[in-house]
C-alpha cells in the first residue's frame, strides 16, 4: 500500500500532523509506522484536545498514592489497604454494537484497575440513553444492559450501583461509562514503567484476531450515517477469559516476577508497548512471529493494532519466566514472550524476518500533537421568572416518580449480579451510594456516580461544580467520608469552539468543587466527538466517587421505617429552573440550573455525616432530582412505610420540587436533640414530619396519596417498556 | 466437619462459600483444582457457584467432565455430603449425580435479587436448623435457573420427598414445580441455585443462608 497524505487523513491523522510523522521518520513510514502514529495520537490515546485543561484538575491530597497517568488511580484507605479506581467510556462502540460495546467497555476497565494488582470487588456504570419513545433506544438499552450484566456477571464483580438518563440528545450516542473499584495492599502496586534491558516482554491472555482494529481512531471521529459499517471496529468479549486473567495475573502478582504490566486496551499491543517502554524511558523490541495469534495470515499492521480484548503486556524478570509460564498455563491461558526491553529508546517491531516499524519513542511521545483549540462561552441563562403549576402537588409527585429519569431501574440492576463476593452491604437503590465491605476488615467502601447533564447544557461550570458535589454528597449519605473521584468526560467536537468552552467550563468547575471539599481527581477518561450527523450530546462530566467508612455496620441506607422523624437539612428557596419538574410537569428546559455554595456544601454534608457516624441517623437520602418531595416520597417506598408532613407551611411546586442543592433528609428517632446540635452548629434543620403505619404520603394540607400508588407508578417505567 | 470446595475455571462464588464455613464450622476449607484426580479426606465437598468454562458449551456440562469428577462421583456412592449452588447445581446434574436439568430462564433474561424458599424437609443435614415450612430469603443470581425434569422424575422427586426448597412467592425462572433446590435419594447430596452463602451476615441483610451451613456443621 502507498503510503500518502491522504492514506495518513483516513487514519485520522492531519496534514500538519503527518509533516510531523516524516519529519520525526526522515522518510516515509511503513504502513505499520503511520498504523502506530495514527493511533498514538488520536484524540483517544493522546489527550491532544484536553490535556491542557485537565492539568487544572487537583489530583493530590495526603491519601493519594497515585493519581492521573497510571491505568488507575490509587488512594490509601487505611490498615495497609489502597482502593484502586477508574471510570472509562465505551460510548462508540456501544451505539454500533450495544452488547459488545457495554460487555468489551466493562472488561476494559476491570483490566485497567487489576493490571495495578488489586482484586476488582465491584463495578458501577453511569448510563445516558436517548427518547425512550424511539425503537433504536429500546434497542440499545436491551444490548447494553445485557452487555454489562453478560460480562460483570460472568467475572464475578458484583454490579452495585450507577446511574441512568434519558434524553433526545443521546439520540444517535448514547453514552456508557463504566466504573471498576478494586483493592491491594499498599505496597503491593504494580506500575506500567518497563526497565531492565534484556528483561523479557511477555504476552498472555487471549489470542490476537483482527477485531477492533483502528477502533481507537473511530472513538476520535464523529458518526454519521455510515457508521454501521463501522461494526467490524468493535470488539467481541470473551468474560471468561477475563475471569482467567484476572485470577492467573493475581496468582503472578503474588510473586516478585513482574517488573511492569498494563493491560492492551485501545489501540492494543502498540499503546502498551509505547507507554510501558515510554514511560520507564527504555527502548522495546518485538517478534510478532511469537504473538499467540486466532486468524492466519496477520500482518504486522494488523497484529499492532488489533483490539483484541483480555490481553495484558508485562515484563518479567527472566530467571522467573519458567514459573510465571506455569501459572498462565495452569489457568490455560496464552503466554508467549514476545520480545525485549532495549536500551535504543526506539520501538522495534518484526515480523517474518522483516522490521516492520523502527520508531523513536521520545518524538512519538513529546511531538505528539497538543492543542490549543479556540473556546467559546455561551452567556450564562437568564434565571427562570415565575410558572404556573398546572396540575397540583400529588399528581406531580405521581408523574415525575414514573419519569424515565425518575423510575425505579430495578429492571437493569435485577439483571446484574450485586450480591456476588458476599460483601456488599447496600444493594442498588437502598442507599445513596452503594456500600461493599472490604473482607477481612471491618471497613467499607461508598461508591457512586453523578451527573446532571441538562445542569451542565445550561451551564457546564455551574452542573460540573454540581456533578462533583452531588457525588460528595451521595456518599456523605451513607456516612462515608468522601476520598477522591475518577471523571468521565463526555462531550462533542473539540474542533467546534462552544464544544471546547464547555470542556473548559467543566473543567473549570470540577476543579473548584474538587478543591473545596479536598476530593482529587486520581483518574479518568476523556471521550470526545460525541456527535451524530453534528449534533452534540449535553455535555457529560460524569463522576465516579469513592468514600470510606471506618465500620460498614455504620453505613444507613434510605428506607424510612415506623417511628422515624423526618428532618431536613439545607435552606430551600424553590430554585426551578431546569429543574425534573419543569421539565416533566411543563415541557420546559430553561432557566438558569442550582448553584452550589461549597461552604454550605461543606458544612451540612459534614454536620449530616457526623451525626451518621454518632449513631443518630437511622436514614438518609440526598435531595437531587425532583426535589423534597420526590425525596421523601423515595424514602417512604424504600421502606414500605407511610409518612405525614408537618411542614414546609409553602404549599407551591417551588417549595415541593425546587431542587436546592446540599440538602439531606435524615430519618431519625429523635428530633429534638437532633435540632438542638443543628441550630448550635448553625446548620438549617427543620422537624417537616414523621413517619405513619397508615400507608400513605399525606401532606401539610392533609392532601394524600396511597403509597402502592405511587410505588406502581415509580417500578412501572421499564417493565411497561420491555413487556 | 472436613470441607473441600470445588474450583473450575471460571466459578466465582468461591470466596463466599468460603466465608459461609468459616462462619459456621469454625474451619478453614480448602480449594481444590478441578484438574486434581484424587480428594482428600473429606466430608463434604462444595460446588460453588460461578460461569465454570463460561457456560460456553451448556452450564455445568464441560466441569461436569473435569478430572477431579470422577473422585466426586466416589464421594457420593460413599455417601459424602455434596452441596451444590447454581452453576454447582447445574453441574450436579450434568454429572448425573442429581436428576433434572437447569434451562434458560423463562423470561430469557439473568435475574438477580432476593428470592423467598419454602423448607420443604428439615430432617436432613443440610436443613436441621430451619422449622418445617418456614419462609427464608436467599438472594439468587442466575440465568439459567428454569428446573425442568420429565414427569416421570419429577413424579419421583415429589413421591420419595427429595425437594429441598421451593420458590415461595414468585416463580420468576419458570422452574417445574417451583423446585428451587432438590436432594439425593439418599439426602447427602443438596443442589440448589439460589445463594445461602450471600446470606449469612446480618450486615449484608440477614441470616437465613446460615442455618444451613449451621445444620451442616451439627451434621
Amino acid at each position: 500500500m502507498e503510503i500518502t497524505e491522504s492514506l495518513a487523513k483516513s487514519f485520522g491523522l492531519n496534514p500538519e500532523e503527518y509533516d510531523k510523522v516524516l519529519s520525526i521518520m526522515g522518510r516515509l513510514p511503513t504502513l505499520t509506522e503511520l498504523g502506530i502514529f495514527s493511533v498514538m495520537w488520536s484524540e483517544h490515546c493522546s489527550y491532544k484536545s484536553s490535556k491542557i485543561w485537565l492539568k487544572n484538575l487537583p489530583t493530590t491530597a495526603p491519601w493519594v498514592i497515585h493519581g492521573p497517568g497510571e491505568n488507575a488511580g490509587v488512594i490509601d484507605i487505611g490498615d495497609g489497604l489502597a482502593a484502586i479506581f477508574k471510570m472509562e467510556s465505551h460510548n462508540h462502540p456501544s451505539f454500533i454494537e450495544p452488547y459488545q460495546g457495554a460487555a468489551t467497555g466493562v472488561g476494559g476497565i476491570l483490566r485497567d484497575v487489576f493490571t495495578m494488582g488489586a482484586r476488582p470487588i465491584a463495578n458501577l456504570n453511569a448510563l445516558r440513553f436517548g427518547d425512550p419513545k424511539l425503537p433504536v433506544t429500546k434497542r440499545i438499552v436491551d444490548g447494553v444492559v445485557r452487555g454489562i450484566g453478560g460480562y460483570g456477571n460472568c467475572v464475578g464483580v458484583p454490579t452495585v450501583g450507577g446511574e441512568t438518563n434519558f434524553h433526545p440528545a443521546y439520540n444517535g450516542n448514547p453514552l456508557v461509562n463504566a466504573m471498576t473499584v478494586g483493592i491491594a495492599a499498599k505496597d503491593k502496586i504494580f506500575l506500567s514503567a518497563a526497565a531492565g534491558i534484556g528483561n523479557p516482554v511477555v504476552y498472555v491472555g487471549s489470542k490476537t484476531g483482527r477485531d477492533g482494529i483502528h477502533g481507537a481512531t473511530m472513538a476520535s471521529a464523529e458518526f454519521d450515517e455510515t457508521s454501521a459499517e463501522k461494526r467490524p471496529t468493535v470488539q467481541v468479549g470473551d468474560p471468561f477469559t477475563e475471569k482467567l486473567l484476572v485470577e492467573a495475573c493475581l496468582e503472578l502478582m503474588a510473586t516478585d516476577a513482574i517488573v511492569a504490566i498494563q493491560d492492551m486496551g485501545a489501540a492494543g499491543l502498540t499503546s502498551s508497548s509505547v507507554e510501558m517502554a515510554g514511560k520507564g524511558n527504555v527502548g522495546i523490541e518485538l517478534n510478532l512471529d511469537a504473538v499467540p495469534q486466532r486468524e492466519t495470515g496477520m500482518t504486522a499492521y494488523e497484529m499492532m493494532l488489533s483490539e483484541s480484548q483480555e490481553r495484558m503486556l508485562m515484563v518479567i524478570k527472566p530467571e522467573r519466566a519458567e514459573m510465571a509460564r506455569n501459572i498462565f498455563e495452569k489457568w490455560d491461558l496464552d503466554y508467549a514472550i514476545i520480545g525485549h526491553i532495549t536500551d535504543t529508546g526506539r520501538i522495534i517491531v518484526k515480523h517474518l524476518g522483516v522490521t516492520e516499524a523502527d520508531i523513536p519513542l521520545a518524538p512519538l511521545a513529546d511531538d505528539a500533537p497538543l492543542y490549543h483549540r479556540p473556546v467559546e462561552y455561551l452567556p450564562k441563562p437568564a434565571p427562570l421568572g415565575e410558572v404556573q403549576d398546572p396540575i397540583g402537588i400529588l399528581p406531580a409527585l405521581e408523574k415525575l416518580l414514573a419519569c424515565p429519569d425518575l423510575a425505579s431501574k430495578r429492571w437493569i440492576f435485577d439483571q446484574y449480579d450485586s450480591t456476588v463476593g458476599g460483601q456488599t452491604v447496600k444493594r442498588p437503590a437502598t442507599a445513596d451510594a452503594a456500600i461493599v465491605k472490604l473482607e477481612g476488615t471491618a471497613k467499607a467502601l461508598a461508591l457512586t456516580t453523578d451527573c446532571t447533564p441538562r445542569y451542565c447544557a445550561a451551564d457546564p461550570e455551574a452542573g460540573a461544580v454540581q456533578a462533583v458535589a452531588e457525588a460528595w454528597r451521595n456518599l456523605t449519605a451513607t456516612g462515608a467520608r468522601p476520598l477522591a473521584v475518577t471523571d468521565n468526560m463526555n462531550f462533542g467536537n473539540p474542533e467546534k469552539p462552544l464544544v471546547m468552552g464547555q470542556f473548559a467550563a467543566a473543567i473549570t468547575g470540577m476543579a473548584a468543587a474538587c478543591r473545596a471539599l479536598d476530593f482529587p481527581v486520581v483518574s479518568g477518561n476523556v471521550s470526545l466527538y460525541n456527535e451524530t450527523d453534528g449534533r452534540a450530546i449535553l455535555p457529560t462530566p460524569a463522576i465516579g466517587a469513592v468514600g470510606v467508612l471506618q465500620n460498614a455496620a455504620q453505613a444507613v441506607g434510605l428506607a424510612l421505617q415506623p417511628g422515624h422523624h423526618l428532618i431536613l437539612i439545607g435552606e430551600t428557596a424553590g430554585h426551578l429552573g431546569q429543574s425534573l419538574w419543569l421539565r416533566e410537569i411543563l415541557g420546559r428546559e430553561d432557566g438558569s440550573p442550582p448553584t452550589v455554595n461549597l461552604n454550605v456544601e461543606r458544612q451540612n454534608g459534614d454536620f449530616v455525616r457526623a451525626e451518621i457516624l454518632a449513631g443518630h441517623v437511622a436514614a438518609c437520602h440526598d435531595l437531587s432530582d425532583g426535589g423534597l418531595l420526590v425525596a421523601i416520597a423515595e424514602m417512604a417506598l424504600a421502606g414500605h412505610t407511610g409518612v405525614t408532613l408537618t411542614l414546609p407551611a409553602e404549599t407551591g411546586a417551588k417549595t415541593w420540587f425546587g431542587e436546592d442543592q446540599s440538602r439531606y433528609l435524615l430519618a431519625v428517632p429523635d428530633p429534638k436533640t437532633l435540632l438542638s446540635r443543628a441550630q448550635s452548629a448553625g446548620i438549617p434543620a427543620a422537624h417537616i414530619g414523621h413517619a405513619t403505619d397508615d400507608n400513605h404520603l399525606t401532606l401539610p394540607d392533609g392532601a394524600a396519596i396511597f403509597l402502592p400508588t405511587l410505588q406502581a407508578a415509580h417500578e412501572g417505567f421499564f417493565p411497561n417498556w420491555f413487556a | 466437619m472436613k470441607t473441600g470446595i470445588l474450583i473450575f475455571p471460571g466459578i466465582n462464588r468461591e470466596r463466599d462459600m468460603a466465608i459461609a464455613i468459616r462462619a459456621s464450622f469454625g474451619a478453614e476449607p480448602q480449594m481444590i483444582w478441578h484438574k486434581e484426580t484424587a480428594l482428600p479426606a473429606l466430608d463434604l465437598v462444595i460446588i460453588p457457584g460461578g460461569f465454570s468454562f463460561g457456560d460456553y458449551l451448556r452450564c455445568g456440562a464441560m466441569a461436569a467432565q473435569s478430572p477431579i469428577m470422577a473422585a466426586v462421583k466416589a464421594h457420593a456412592a460413599s455417601g459424602g455430603y455434596i452441596l451444590g449452588v447454581c452453576n454447582g447445581f447445574q453441574i450436579l446434574t450434568e454429572a448425573g449425580l442429581l436428576p433434572g436439568a437447569l434451562l434458560r430462564n423463562a423470561g430469557l433474561r439473568f435475574l438477580s435479587m432476593d428470592t423467598r424458599l419454602t423448607v420443604e424437609r428439615t430432617d436432613t443435614a443440610f436443613t436441621s436448623h430451619y422449622q418445617q415450612g418456614q419462609t427464608i430469603r436467599a438472594p439468587m443470581a442466575h440465568g439459567d435457573g428454569n428446573f425442568f425434569a420429565e414427569p416421570k422424575t419429577l413424579a419421583y422427586l415429589e413421591g420419595e420427598n427429595l425437594i429441598a426448597f421451593r420458590y415461595a412467592d414468585a416463580n420468576r425462572n419458570g422452574s417445574a414445580n417451583n423446585i428451587a433446590g432438590i436432594f439425593s435419594k439418599n439426602l447427602r447430596i443438596l443442589g440448589l441455585m439460589p445463594h445461602p452463602e450471600d446470606l449469612v451476615d446480618p450486615l449484608m441483610g440477614g441470616t437465613d443462608g446460615k442455618r444451613l451451613f449451621d445444620s451442616l456443621a451439627a451434621a
